[in-house]
């Protein structure tokens, strides 16, 4: 075996961060520099995503644990793994109706957000008129404000007309934040088509209707797609407005979550299933929009 | 079929994007509207369209007043310079697009995309999608789609000038008879002389937002009525020189004599232009000499454009053959006074040549 082998075969084949090189002696000194070279950006990596998944995998790891294991100390993997814990909340209603009512409002508010803003970027995208760059910004000011703001007058507003505790109510709320972030995302992607398309679906004869639903909407579907997402995103891990209205019969996930202190004290292992479920939808809409997400983070705008 | 324009204007915050125009669009032959970037033909163009309201004018089509009508409701085809197609739907579609919308039966959308689709060469990307295509098949979809509308007014905004040499000759060759056979009319706007007089019709010329010459190409090219029209109408530049004719002589910048007769231009300034082909670095009979400095020799193949110093003057000679004269060397220009273009200090066309010719 030569002396240079090792050094070309270490790197490729390490995956796991631990960095003891396999260096014959003799070697030592030229080899140091080389590895920390090829394994340093690795090792990095591997820390960074090691940080990143240590709090998801404690999660996991609790809601597999019974109560009494989670108390007596600290076990890196369950001694022994249970689904008790997903079984009840899957069984329990007071439980799954909390993911019910959290998704109706979700995905309620998704549609009205997308409904709305579509015409609206679609506006701000192609027409120029009196204030309309003052219009466009203002919209976005409201996401500046705490929810909170809006939850004291949001709330008697809706006790008043009968909609307090609705899958509506929370709902209508969300559209505060998420009508103005679905506009500016989709006026991003609406503006990197070419307005002639508009002009030659009009000179064809496309009425306005057809050419925006058979012609336009294909064209900015990234667009759509993440704005979808990113109302999605915030209305599902949206605490203060979804706990301020509703009470028992909308009641969503996240506020039966943080209420579940019960006599016997905490159920560590069946808030830890909840909070695993609760990743679940956020992470499969990630996966539809992966491709697009950063564009949206930009707001569209490349 | 015609369309006609009436003072036809169009202006936007106070600055006029386009002068009042009134011209004649038939569909005997092309109509060309040439001007560099920025004079107004794109204006025009969409003012014929539809697609914006002029701010003074009116627009007949077949003698009906059109102004003002919603570009939905017009029998209008456009290309434009961009390859404009729909992304989401096949070069089929694409093509049958305007036929779908007018809800032809089946049977006709079929043969008419298929010949269409044939004439242009796109039978085999018919069930593509536009983006799978090169530049030239995507412009051809959009020129197709344009094709099987049959529309009564057929705009073209420089539609060649985003593709390869090759297939602009083609293609330049090809539009006007395909549309000329559909009895469209037929507008075609470009940057580039060579195109204006080859397509041949009418040609307008646009400076400045301003029609400046409605004629056929062939006259409006040996008589530009005035400066600006020679401009725009000659690639390389016009080569231009100030004049002064006084005391039955017209003397240029340089102290140099033209000979020209006495009563051709009224005394005082004037303009002296020539173009680049009319010009020679080699003894003309009857020709004046000028001396100049050579700046730079492009030889592309056959032909040597020479840019030359002429009394501070920027000036290019189209010598034939491969010449490739040391920048700085003096040369000595032949000027035919035949072959001079004078302008009035007006600007307006004195004299398209300031002798008779022999």
């Amino acid at each position: 075996m030569s002396g240079a082998q090792p050094r070309v075969a270490a790197p490729v084949g390490r995956k796991d961060a631990a960095p003891v090189p396999a260096v014959l002696p003799g070697t030592r000194r030229s080899a140091r520099p080389e590895m920390l070279r090829a394994i340093g950006p690795r090792l990095l990596l591997a820390l960074y995503i090691v940080f990143l998944l240590v709090p998801i995998y404690w999660l996991v790891n609790m809601s597999l644990k019974t109560n009494a294991e989670i108390a007596s100390g600290m076990t890196l993997w369950p001694e022994r793994p249970t689904l008790e814990n997903y079984r009840r909340i899957f069984t329990d209603a007071s439980w799954y109706s909390g993911y019910i009512n959290s998704l109706k409002y979700v995905l309620l508010n998704t549609a009205i957000s997308l409904l709305v803003a579509l015409p609206a970027a679609y506006a701000f995208s192609r027409y120029r008129f009196l204030g309309d760059k003052h219009l466009f910004f203002w919209l976005l000011s409201n996401r500046m404000a705490p929810a909170a703001v809006f939850a004291l007058p949001v709330f008697q507003l809706y006790s008043a007309v009968g909609l307090f505790d609705t899958p509506w109510a929370v709902a209508l709320a969300h559209c505060v934040f998420n009508i103005p972030l679905a506009v500016w995302i989709l006026e991003g992607f609406m503006s990197g088509v070419p307005r002639e398309i508009d002009e030659t679906a009009a000179i064809d004869g496309w009425s306005f209707p057809a050419f925006f639903v058979r012609i336009f909407l294909p064209m900015v579907a990234g667009g759509v797609g993440v704005a979808a997402f990113f109302c999605f995103m915030f209305s599902w891990v949206e605490l203060l407005l979804a706990r301020t209205l509703t009470t028992v019969d909308a009641k969503p996930i996240v506020a039966t979550m943080t209420r579940t202190v019960s006599a016997a004290g905490m159920d560590w292992g069946l808030l830890a299933a909840a909070g695993v479920l609760t990743i679940i939808p956020g992470a499969i809409v990630i996966w539809f929009v992966r491709n697009h997400i950063a564009r949206g983070f930009a707001l569209g705008r490349v | 079929m015609s369309v006609s324009l009436e003072g036809i204007g169009l202006t936007a915050g106070g600055q006029p994007l386009l002068h009042p125009v009134t011209m004649e669009l038939s569909a005997a032959r092309p109509h060309v509207l040439l001007g560099p970037t920025g004079a107004g033909k794109t204006t025009l163009l969409r003012l014929l369209a539809g697609l914006d309201r002029p701010s003074s004018g009116r627009i007949f089509a077949e003698g009906r007043d059109v102004t003002g009508r919603p570009v939905r409701g017009r029998s209008v085809a456009m290309v434009y310079q961009q390859f404009i197609n729909y992304p989401s739907m096949t070069v089929f579609e694409n093509i049958a697009s305007p036929l779908r919308v007018a809800r032809l039966p089946r049977a006709e959308i079929e043969a008419r995309v298929q010949g269409a689709a044939g004439l242009l060469r796109m039978t085999p990307y018919l069930s593509r999608r536009p983006l799978e295509l090169s530049g030239g098949q995507q412009q051809r979809t959009a020129i197709a789609r344009a094709l099987v509308k049959r529309a009564a007014l057929v705009l073209m905004d420089e539609p060649l000038a985003n593709l390869d040499y090759k297939l602009r000759e083609e293609l330049r060759e090809e539009l006007p008879r395909l549309f000329a056979e559909s009895g469209s009319v037929f507008v075609y706007a470009t940057t580039e002389p060579a195109e204006a007089l080859l397509l041949g019709g009418r040609v307008a010329t646009l400076s400045e937002g301003r029609v400046t010459q409605v004629g056929p190409a062939g006259e409006v090219f040996r008589r530009p009525a005035d400066l600006a029209t020679a401009r725009v109408f000659s690639d390389p530049p016009l080569n231009e020189a100030p004049a002064r004719q006084g005391d039955g002589r017209l003397v240029l910048a340089g102290g140099i004599v033209l000979p020209a007769p006495a009563a051709l231009l009224p005394d005082g300034p004037c303009t002296i232009g020539i173009r680049a082909h009319e010009l020679s670095l080699d003894p003309l009979p009857g020709a004046v000499p000028i001396p100049a400095v050579v700046r730079v020799a492009e030889v592309t193949g056959s032909e040597s454009y020479i840019h030359l110093d002429v009394g501070g003057l920027p000036w290019v000679v189209l010598a034939p053959g491969i010449r490739r004269p040391e920048p700085g060397e003096a040369a000595t220009v032949w000027l035919d006074p035949r072959r001079c273009l004078a302008f009035g200090a007006d600007g307006q066309l004195a004299a398209a040549a300031l002798a008779e010719p022999a």
